[in-house]
């Protein structure tokens, strides 16, 4: 479908993305003066890396036996199951720490089965908390890539291994580890990637000298010591650990599967047994691990829900208009550019749309405030900065689930559109609309549940009266108002599923048949 | 009258070259082995492939750099011939009007085009809905609506059981005599030329040959295409 006018759009949209991205680096640059990283500095960077590795370490580590449960049993509720390790990624952070804190904090379920045992409360807070809640949010992504990984073994590989006698020691030295070994590497650099940009957690989990991260530290330098010089040291900092995650991750080829095999039948039965008990525990404890804290929400959120002070609906109404703004921007941006690319071998479409994640919300936001401060009462660019940051952060997101069937109607129906010479508009109302509707609609829930819930460059500048929901919730955690913030959360769950829900259902009423 | 005049197609290692005349209103069977180059000149009359060299001439006038659209052919592909999600009558009405804003007056052509065809009173249903016979038919009727003078088919009909391709083939016959169009029909059959085309070109080793009597041709095959056609 990439006619000219296409192409030409999806440039400017690269060049204008391009800009976006470069000119905070630049304010940033001018403001630096001399670079010398105090201690400060170090343990923030030593903190960032140390809980971005254990993080994607524990998360890979503890989604091998799941995802190899999953693989391997067939149980009802299967289904959900798999689809609810989707969930976290529309969940908003603040949320889901909301829930770890009702389910591990002091006063949560888990300490009060430790007392009852005569055990001390683990403490939540610090370095453990981070990577509690990290684990929380990425342990289901690495089962679903794991989980692939296990469905791309064809099931004559097991076949064969069952007739060859082999025991489970056997088989995974010969077919499940050499497809982690491929897997593995790929899925936890994804986890430290995301882990590194880290700030909502470590706001809420961490902080104190000894469990800061780097944005954290960039929101404390500008927020409460409005030391500018810190804040583009610390951007700049920040960037270059994002650029070096997303340039490594990049060099790591994705796994390219493990052979053909005719289809899933014919599989051996798995063991039975003890390890049989073995699996079902291993999935009651994962699924428990990802439902208890979204319980504990409803739970404790359901009773004030009909009694929230009017703020938070003020606050509810703000969010939703910046996700649906930011919503329309992704979208706008991302099909030209879906399309753009679909041409064979073409690739800056697609580069130009996954720039952003060598980017933070942070570094994007700081960049934009020092371009604005001559300029304008910084408070009064909080919406429309989160709407664009937050636009340009769902972008890598929303370009990925549209590339494919982009590029799948490209190949099927361009050349009978140029035969008959459809225009560009007929073409997008009759073709492109119609074809891609599903896709878009996903990838527009997408972007609407993550700017819903997103709590990151808002807190930069917000005051009063910019509060969006997830600081709201944020801010009444902080000043423990725990029951209006747990209704709250809720509040924000619901509004972040339900667009989600809203978007992706047009998308699949509206998709051609 | 159709001229292609030196030319000369690349795609990749392989290369065709053409260089003849064909009156308007003729009919020509293009035959010759799979991948010999039929589609590949096609594509290049239909203005899919940009020749290397030569021209492309319709009543003297050069249309080897005009767009697919622009040009005064209408290509009937292998497959994908009708858009899925579209009903058969947008489908067809994409023949009057490329945007779909049609008029009355347009629907009713539409209508009429789809009776001719055999499809009265299917207009509503989706391509899917209907029998690879009758999908062919649709993509007909959009072809008379058209009107173009140049009809390069590439296989449509490839799909069909023998009763069925050959009346589609009497419908093609009655579709194009009457409006005086120029066809150029891919075929594997030889019978189907016979039935249809009173002129064939052989397409092989690189080279589309002049168009020939399709029956002196076929009666006396030449090398290449005795061996195509498994005689001699």
């Amino acid at each position: 479908m990439a006619g000219r006018a296409v192409t030409l759009i999806a440039a400017a949209l690269a060049a204008a993305i391009l800009l976006l991205l470069a000119a905070p680096l630049l304010a940033l640059g001018l403001r630096l003066g001399a670079f010398s990283l105090g201690p400060a500095d170090l343990a923030a960077i030593r903190f960032t890396v140390t809980q971005a590795a254990l993080s994607a370490l524990v998360s890979v580590l503890l989604a091998v036996p799941v995802a190899r449960a999953l693989a391997r049993r067939r149980f009802r509720g299967r289904e959900t199951l798999v689809t609810l390790l989707g969930a976290p990624f529309l969940l908003p952070t603040i949320v889901a720490v909301l829930g770890l804190i009702a389910v591990f904090g002091r006063a949560g379920w888990f300490s009060q089965i430790l007392a009852l045992a005569g055990l001390p409360p683990v403490p939540l807070y610090g370095l453990q908390g981070v990577v509690l809640a990290h684990v929380f949010f990425n342990l289901p992504l690495a089962v679903r890539l794991l989980l692939q990984g296990w469905q791309a073994i064809p099931a004559e590989r097991f076949r064969l291994a069952a007739s060859l006698g082999f025991g489970a020691r056997d088989l995974f030295r010969h077919i499940e580890w050499p497809m982690l070994r491929a897997v593995l590497p790929g899925a936890a650099l994804v986890i430290f990637t995301i882990c590194l940009s880290s700030f909502a957690v470590a706001l809420t989990m961490g902080g104190g000298p000894s469990a800061t991260t780097v944005e954290l530290a960039i929101y404390q330098a500008l927020r409460f010591e409005f030391d500018l010089p810190a804040a583009a040291r610390l951007a700049l900092v920040q960037f270059l650990l994002c650029a070096a995650a997303f340039a490594l991750a990049g060099r790591i080829a994705r796994p390219e599967g493990f052979g053909a095999g005719l289809g899933r039948t014919g599989a051996p039965p798995a063991p039975g047994g003890i390890v049989r008990v073995l699996d079902a525990v291993v999935i009651l404890l994962a699924a428990g691990f990802l439902l208890l804290p979204l319980a504990a929400v409803l739970l404790r959120g359901l009773p004030g829900l009909a009694s929230l002070p009017p703020q938070v609906w003020q606050a509810a109404l703000r969010s939703i208009v910046v996700a649906l703004c930011s919503t329309a921007l992704t979208m706008a941006v991302a099909l030209p550019l879906a399309l753009a690319a679909a041409r064979p071998g073409r690739v800056w479409p697609g580069l130009a749309a996954t720039l952003p994640l060598a980017s933070s919300s942070l570094v994007l936001g700081t960049g934009l405030f020092l371009i604005a401060l001559p300029l304008v009462r910084p408070a009064d660019l909080a919406l429309p900065v989160t709407m664009l940051v937050n636009a340009l952060l769902a972008l890598p997101f929303a370009f990925r689930i549209l590339a494919a069937d982009a590029r799948r109607l490209d190949e099927d129906h361009a050349r009978l559109a140029r035969s008959l010479d459809m225009p560009g508009l007929a073409r997008l109302r009759y073709l492109i609309l119609p074809r891609l509707a599903r896709p878009a609609g996903f990838a527009a829930g997408i972007a609407a549940a993550f700017s819903m819930g997103d709590l990151g460059v808002i807190a930069l500048f917000a005051t009063e009266r910019e509060l969006t929901l997830p600081l709201m919730v944020q801010q009444l955690m902080g000043s423990f108002r725990t029951q209006t913030a747990a209704s709250a959360a809720l509040l924000l769950v619901v509004l972040s599923f339900g667009l989600f829900w809203i978007f992706d259902r047009w998308g699949r009423h509206h998709a051609a048949a | 009258m159709l001229r292609l005049e030196g030319l000369d197609l690349r795609q990749g290692t392989f290369g065709l070259r053409a260089e003849w005349d064909l009156q308007a209103g003729a009919r020509l069977a293009v035959i010759g082995p799979s991948g010999g180059g039929k589609s590949t000149l096609l594509s290049a009359l239909a203005g899919f492939l940009a020749p290397e060299a030569g021209r492309i001439l319709w009543h003297g006038q050069d249309i080897t750099a005009l767009a697919p659209g622009k040009r005064p052919v209408t290509m009937l592909f292998q497959d994908q011939n009708l858009f899925p999600h579209l009903t058969i009558a947008q489908n067809v009405g994409l023949g009057l009007n490329p945007s779909l804003r049609l008029t009355a007056a347009d629907h009713a052509r539409t209508e009429g085009a789809l009776e001719r065809t055999g499809l009265a009173g299917l207009g509503g249903r989706r391509p899917a809905q209907l029998s690879g016979g009758q999908q062919g038919r649709a993509a007909l009727a959009r072809a008379i609506l058209r009107d173009r003078p140049l009809l390069l088919l590439d296989e449509p009909f490839a799909a069909l059981g023998p009763a069925l391709k050959s009346e589609m083939l009497t419908l093609l016959e009655e579709i194009t005599v009457r409006a005086g169009t120029t066809v150029l029909m891919v075929t594997h059959d030889p019978r189907d030329a016979r039935r249809f085309a009173p002129l064939t070109s052989l397409v092989a080793d690189g080279l589309a040959h002049p168009p020939q009597p399709t029956a002196t041709l076929l009666d006396d095959p030449r090398p290449a295409l005795a061996a195509y056609l498994g005689k001699g």
